[in-house]
């Protein structure tokens, strides 16, 4: 280098930053800074967690032969369908009379909008096993129901048992209940639309209906879809209260076989591993629907984080072909 | 074209209007300017019955707008009436108020398609023609969050387009913009009137007023002070008021 504009090495005077000159720009490296506490943090969670996982394993009472024998046993495996059938009727239900009551909430009706809060007050008030309870024992209060012009004659009517079996029963009570939950968060979520945009929607002459179904709705998602993940989520361990109506869902299942056999720890993980499981896909599931509505919400989405491996893995590839490049016209 | 008379309006004790009168003939640009709170976005939302009435009526074309008359009555339409009459005025917000989730494209083609229910070619060709018009053909599948505040309210242009209105109602389009933005959006208007889009434009743009406007209108305290060309409102203001706040602004 001859007669540099910027001296070789600058003296720092007490450790203040030394001034930049043009000729440092290429070759200044980056350091990251470093997190030391950090480290030891993750250091101590490494060896709880190691210390939780050894108590599981190699302690024999938990008796892991069993939990992997009944695990994929076809009584358990019914279960499970019915669990499944259980939580996915409850909410499809639940949240299509939600709606319905956070609409009938929000309207210009009194009248509609009392029912929902009444509604709301009931089903919200009353313990979820009461109102199963009620719901199994509906053939003591009404023998027979009958279909008809209300209040006028009937046209045909069928026994109460017939029509409403333990199954119907539970699903219903269920989604009751649920829809009580649903209608405040699908009420929640219309309140969190801005006023701008209806204004916006009805200065344009869009018609009710479609302010409701293109304008609003799809940004009120953007709230209800975590609450309502939770609601699902609570559902899906919620089912197992109905073991009250004997029906065979999984937390009565699980019951019945080891008040059969008597190994009660080994059943019961059985039923959180399939708890965990279910609830797993519900939370990955979440997370792409939130994805689907968070559209125009930031500026760009963020990866998923299979694109993200994705990307990674095609990174590496380029910066492997790159080498190989390198080496071939270095030999 | 646009007639508003004798509009009253309350907000409680409040008199926000006190018997405004305007007239609007068909391809003329009104400029309203007054000082905060005089009630000149209550009048805009008046217009297009986004703001019930007290007394007092809005025709356009000779449509009454919101009501119905019988004999010496007025009764409101029906919501669904209403919205039919709102969809050919247009109305750009302060504040655009684009629907964040839908591109600009389907921003513009939004109230064409459910509202005045065109035939959906018809509609997309006119969406691309708007967006060309407002220089933004290239940013059709972005959302609005992705666009510049000048763009968005460009988009929101776009869309009150759209709705081949009859008359475009502009509430202070300029004054969420950087300075630097508003040039662009003042543009495109400038380009509306120039092509003989009736407008009513509620803004604080003095030299906008003077260059584009046919009629300049001062709202006070409810009610309208002076109006006529902007030469004679803006450079020879008759009233005391007008001067004031002419004197603030300029
Ligand atoms: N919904 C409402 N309820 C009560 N008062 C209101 C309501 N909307 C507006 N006002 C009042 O009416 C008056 C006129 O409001 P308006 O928004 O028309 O003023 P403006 O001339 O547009 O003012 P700016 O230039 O600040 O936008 C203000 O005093 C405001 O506080
Ligand atoms: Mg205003």
């Amino acid at each position: 280098m001859t007669a540099p504009s910027v001296p070789e090495t600058v003296t720092l005077a007490g450790g203040a930053a030394a001034p930049l000159g043009a000729a440092d720009a290429g070759s200044l490296r980056v350091i990251r800074a470093r997190h030391p506490w950090r480290w030891a943090a993750a250091g101590v969670v490494l060896v709880l967690l190691a210390m939780a996982l050894n108590a599981l394993v190699t302690n024999p009472a938990w008796d892991w032969p069993t939990v992997g024998r009944y695990l994929f046993a076809p009584s358990v495996l019914r279960a499970v369908v019915l669990t499944v059938q259980l939580t996915a009727l409850g909410i499809v239900l639940g949240f299509l009379l939600g709606t319905v009551l956070a609409l009938m909430r929000m309207s210009r009706n009194p009248l509609l909008a009392s029912v929902a809060w009444g509604y709301v007050w009931l089903f919200r008030s009353v313990p979820l096993i009461l109102q199963l309870l009620f719901w199994y024992n509906l053939a003591i209060l009404y023998r027979r129901i009958s279909f008809g012009i209300p209040f006028g004659p009937g046209f045909f009517d069928v026994g109460t048992m017939d029509l409403i079996g333990p199954v119907t029963a539970a699903a219903l009570g269920l989604a009751l209940h649920q829809a009580a939950y649903a209608a405040e968060i699908v009420r929640a979520g219309f309140l969190s639309v801005g006023h701008g945009q209806l204004e916006a929607a009805a200065a344009l002459g869009i018609p009710r209906a479609r302010q409701i179904l293109r304008i609003q709705l799809p940004q009120a998602m953007r709230t209800i879809v975590p609450t309502a993940g939770n609601e699902i989520i609570g559902l899906v361990k919620g089912t197992s209260v109905v073991y009250i109506m004997a029906l065979p869902e999984l937390f009565y299942q699980v019951q019945v076989i080891y008040n059969r056999n008597g190994r009660v720890i080994a059943l019961l993980l059985v039923a959180a591993i399939w708890y965990l499981a279910l609830t797993t896909v519900m939370s990955v599931a979440q997370y792409y629907v939130e994805r689907r509505f968070s559209r125009g919400s930031a500026r760009a989405l963020p990866p998923t984080p299979l694109q993200r491996a994705r990307r990674l893995l095609a990174v590496r590839r380029q910066a492997r072909a790159r080498a190989l490049a390198d080496a071939g016209t270095a030999s | 074209m646009v007639d508003v008379r004798g509009v009253h309006k309350s907000y409680g004790p409040l008199e926000v209007l006190r018997g405004v009168d305007l007239r609007v003939g068909a391809g003329e640009v009104t400029v309203v300017l007054g000082p905060s709170g005089s009630g000149k976005s209550t009048l805009l939302r008046a217009v297009n019955h986004l703001e019930k009435i007290d007394r007092g009526f809005v025709a356009i074309d000779g449509e009454l707008i919101g009501y119905r008359r019988s004999g010496d009555r007025l009764h409101e339409l029906k919501e669904r009436e209403i919205l039919r009459q709102r969809s050919r005025i247009g109305f750009v917000f302060q504040s655009f108020n684009l629907f964040p989730h839908l591109t600009v494209r389907q921003n513009v083609a939004e109230a064409p398609l459910s509202a005045q229910r065109r035939p959906r070619e018809e509609v997309e060709e006119l969406t691309a023609e708007l967006l060309d018009r407002v220089g933004l053909r290239d940013k059709a599948d972005a959302y609005p969050r992705q666009l510049s505040g000048g763009q968005q309210q460009r988009v929101a242009i776009a869309r009150a387009l759209a709705l081949r209105p009859k008359v475009i109602l502009f509430d202070e389009p300029t004054s969420a913009l950087d300075p630097e933005l508003v040039g662009e959006v003042l543009e495109v208007m400038r380009d509306l009137a120039r092509s003989g889009t009736t407008m009513i434009v509620v803004t604080h743009e003095i030299g906008f007023a003077r260059e584009v406007a046919d009629t300049v209108v001062f709202l006070d305290e409810g009610l309208i002070v002076e109006q006529g060309p902007p030469a004679q409102v803006l450079d020879a203001p008759r009233h005391e008021r007008t001067r004031a706040f002419l004197g603030k602004v300029l």
